[in-house]
């Protein structure tokens, strides 16, 4: 294929890709920098109340929004270089955390940034053994299964990974909300009055339920098309080499999956890092929060209908780091295999 | 196969039941939570968040208010799902029927229509009234009773009294948007990069990998600013000379972009784009490089070789790719929440707004019935694509 060709083959792809991927992070990087903000003036008002034998009066002075012709706030952009950096991670905050006499780690932890990181790095490591383990497993039993179950057995397992994650995660929230049927069925067990959604580590519980719920089918379709390529004459030879069932799972079949497992893996830290739609679905905001959320939040209007942009680009800034952390080995994996083709 | 290694691989009753059990485990935690949801839907507040789950199921103050499903009904109603269920299989071969002037895309979205309306008039028209009218003339009986509760006030109230339906239609134009360009985009891409050995195409690939973990929030947070100010922004376009000729062609004055739909859909296109091309790459690779070579020989440009030879094959990997691309559209809320207005919403960030107001538990059972609407198309498209779904999730991987 000429060069050309593949230039207009490719061309409006990489042309949005461009535009829409490449371009709005470097305005990103260059929004964290500036700060945009309303126009304050100071003015004297004065206010009177009824008195006698004259109306008491004091001026205070108020600052308040400068309007234009049009009634529409001004504002005015400035550069504040790393100051937007230093609001979210407050470090004079966590020195004094850990000075003699601070709050230590919990102090820490209460500062959003930290809330934030803290849950979506637990969150995304704690998960991945059990996407993995519960995906193989199901793989494993589906192989067992009855070839003509395996249609219906697909199907459902399909289920909470295609279905809206939102919708997912408030699905499983409704069953145990209030009076819901699993906190009514808990509360018959225990014979004790339970408020699930009461405890920070309830929702914490929960929503890594729900992801590996979510992601555990995606990991069963893929560790289930590896079963079916694993190589019958190594299970052979292993069965004649006296291999028990355990050992030929531990030395043939898992082996051969490793490539699929690893892909698993890496597909799975990439979205669990990105988790977002937990939050929404569990209604979290005040227990736990992850870093995705901490943008979705600065970019929502507040109640005057501002976003707080400059920080949102901040925050996702440094949201940007831990991908770029987590994307090293593997790019540096297929650079190394690339180059020695 | 030896005695002895069909002895080994035979496996014992412990292990096949404990498989068994483990299996049925998985499909209950699997499919409760939904099927708990589209329960809760059809029952009054009293009965869906009922502590006794048999009355959530049975619904027994649903059914003395306002009546519920006779034996007759579900007998007739679980005829009609396996129906459905049936025909839902063979939509291809309706499509192919129906399809007008050889577009088969028309032709499925007719075959859709005709199945959706088929279903529903089965199950809101037909059944009821059949047994209504049964009921009327036997004057009642075991059968003819109402033994489950039912009722679709909530539906009701969703789509009609909160007119749920303009989400409805917003999510169709957005979905349907982003399926189309990103398919056709990601396919001339995909084939291009498939097709060349040339290096640019291993960094293009690379660089779509490092744009598809990036997350949505980043994008959304470089977008809103133009996107609210575009107006401004583009004005100068639209009032130098010449350019601002060409540009006044498209309107009078240039376009906010935030709250617009065609934003939205350019917007999940782009992030969209790293996904499609390495998922329809890996289909490329498996159509032989031959076939266009030969199209190259008999005198096709690259184009018409792309059109006449490889169009025709390439579908089981582009209906996959595009189912992949609904979903992404369909289950958006990030994106859309965000860069949507309150006109132009989709359902799925709409439903935050039953959520936000959940103070009565009325208003919550309307949240889940919005819930279930939502999940219904889904479910639809897990019975009628559940090959291509799998033969996409394993494409990417196991092909490498």
């Amino acid at each position: 294929m000429k060069r050309s060709t593949f230039f207009a083959f490719v061309a409006p792809s990489v042309v949005l890709m461009l535009v829409f991927m490449a371009a709005p992070l470097v305005s990103v990087l260059i929004q964290s920098f500036y700060l945009t903000q309303n126009v304050f003036e100071e003015v004297t008002v004065e206010s009177c109340t009824p008195g006698f034998p004259n109306p008491v009066c004091t001026e205070e002075i108020q600052s308040r929004r400068v309007l234009d012709e049009n009634g529409i706030p001004v504002t005015e952009t400035s550069f504040v270089g790393w100051e937007t950096y230093r609001v979210l991670l407050q470090p004079e905050a966590v020195a004094e955390a850990f000075s003699v006499g601070g709050g230590g780690v919990s102090a820490l932890l209460d500062i959003d940034f930290y809330k934030a990181a803290r849950f979506t790095i637990t969150f995304t490591l704690i998960t991945l053994p059990f996407v993995i383990g519960v995906g193989l497993l199901i793989a494993l039993a589906v192989n067992n299964a009855i070839r003509s179950l395996r249609g219906p057995v697909i199907f459902i397992s399909l289920l909470p990974f295609i279905i809206t994650p939102v919708i997912g995660a408030l699905s499983i929230r409704w069953l145990f909300v209030g009076d819901g049927i699993l906190t009514a069925a808990l509360e018959g067990i225990l014979n004790e009055d339970i408020a699930v959604f009461a405890h920070g580590w309830a929702f914490e519980i929960l929503m890594m339920f729900y992801r590996v719920w979510h992601v555990a089918p995606f990991a069963f379709v893929i560790f289930y098309a590896g079963l079916q390529t694993v190589n019958q004459d190594t299970l052979e030879s292993a069965i004649v080499d006296g291999a028990s069932r355990f050992e030929r799972l531990r030395y043939v079949i898992i082996p051969h999956l490793m490539p699929l497992i690893v892909f698993v893996a890496l597909i799975h830290l990439m979205d669990a890092y990105r988790a977002f739609d937990e939050v929404i679905g569990f209604r979290s905001e005040a227990h736990r929060i992850t870093l995705q959320w901490l943008t979705f939040n600065f970019l929502t209007p507040d109640d005057s209908g501002n976003r707080a942009i400059s920080r949102a680009s901040a925050a996702s800034m440094l949201t940007m780091l831990g991908i770029v952390i987590l994307l090293i080995p593997p790019l540096w994996r297929t650079w190394r295999d690339h180059r020695g083709r | 196969m030896s005695q002895p290694q069909a002895e080994a691989l035979r496996q014992p009753l412990s292990l096949r039941l404990t498989s068994g059990v483990f299996l049925v485990i998985w499909m209950l935690i699997a499919a409760f939570p939904l099927f708990w949801i589209t329960v809760m839907s059809f029952k009054l507040p009293v009965d869906s968040f009922a502590a006794n789950p048999l009355s959530v199921i049975f619904g027994p103050d649903t059914r003395a208010e306002v009546g519920g499903l006779s034996p007759l009904d579900i007998v007739l109603g679980i005829v009609g799902i396996y129906f459905a269920i049936r025909f839902a299989r063979h939509l291809a071969a309706l499509a192919r029927m129906v399809s007008i002037a050889g577009q088969a895309w028309l032709g499925w979205i007719v075959a859709v229509l005709i199945y959706t309306i088929a279903v529903l008039v089965f199950f809101v028209g037909i059944v009821p009234a059949v047994s209504a009218g049964l009921r009327d003339a036997l004057g009642g009986g075991f059968l003819l009773d109402p033994i489950l509760g039912a009722t679709l006030t909530h539906y009701y109230s969703v789509w009609v009294e909160n007119t749920f339906y303009h989400q409805f239609i917003n999510s169709l134009i957005v979905t349907a948007g982003v399926v189309l360009i990103s398919l056709t985009v990601g396919t001339l891409a995909a084939y291009a990069i498939a097709r060349t050995g040339s290096s640019i195409a291993f960094w293009l690939l690379i660089a779509a990998l490092i744009f598809r973990a990036l997350p949505h929030s980043v994008l959304v947070a470089g977008y809103l600013p133009p996107f609210v100010n575009s107006r401004e922004i583009l004005m100068p376009l639209w009032e130098s000379g010449a350019v601002g000729w060409f540009f006044q062609l498209f309107g009078d004055e240039p376009p906010t972009l935030y709250g617009r739909h065609w934003a939205v859909i350019i917007v999940l296109v782009s992030i969209n784009q790293p996904f499609t091309i390495w998922m329809l790459r890996s289909f490329f690779m498996s159509i032989p490089a031959e076939l266009d070579e030969a199209a190259r020989v008999d005198g096709c440009s690259h184009f018409q070789a792309f059109r006449r030879v490889i169009i025709p094959v390439m579908w089981p990997g582009v209906i996959t790719t595009g189912l992949f691309s609904f979903l992404l559209a369909y289950n958006d809320y990030l994106v859309t929440s965000l860069l949507l207005d309150a006109q132009s919403q989709t359902m799925v960030p709409a439903i935050s707004g039953y959520f936000n107001r959940e103070t009565t538990t009325t208003d919550q059972v309307e949240a889940v019935a919005a819930a279930v609407s939502i999940i219904a198309p889904l479910f639809i498209l897990i019975m009628v694509f559940q090959r291509q779904i799998v033969s996409g999730l394993t494409a990417g991987a196991v092909k490498g």
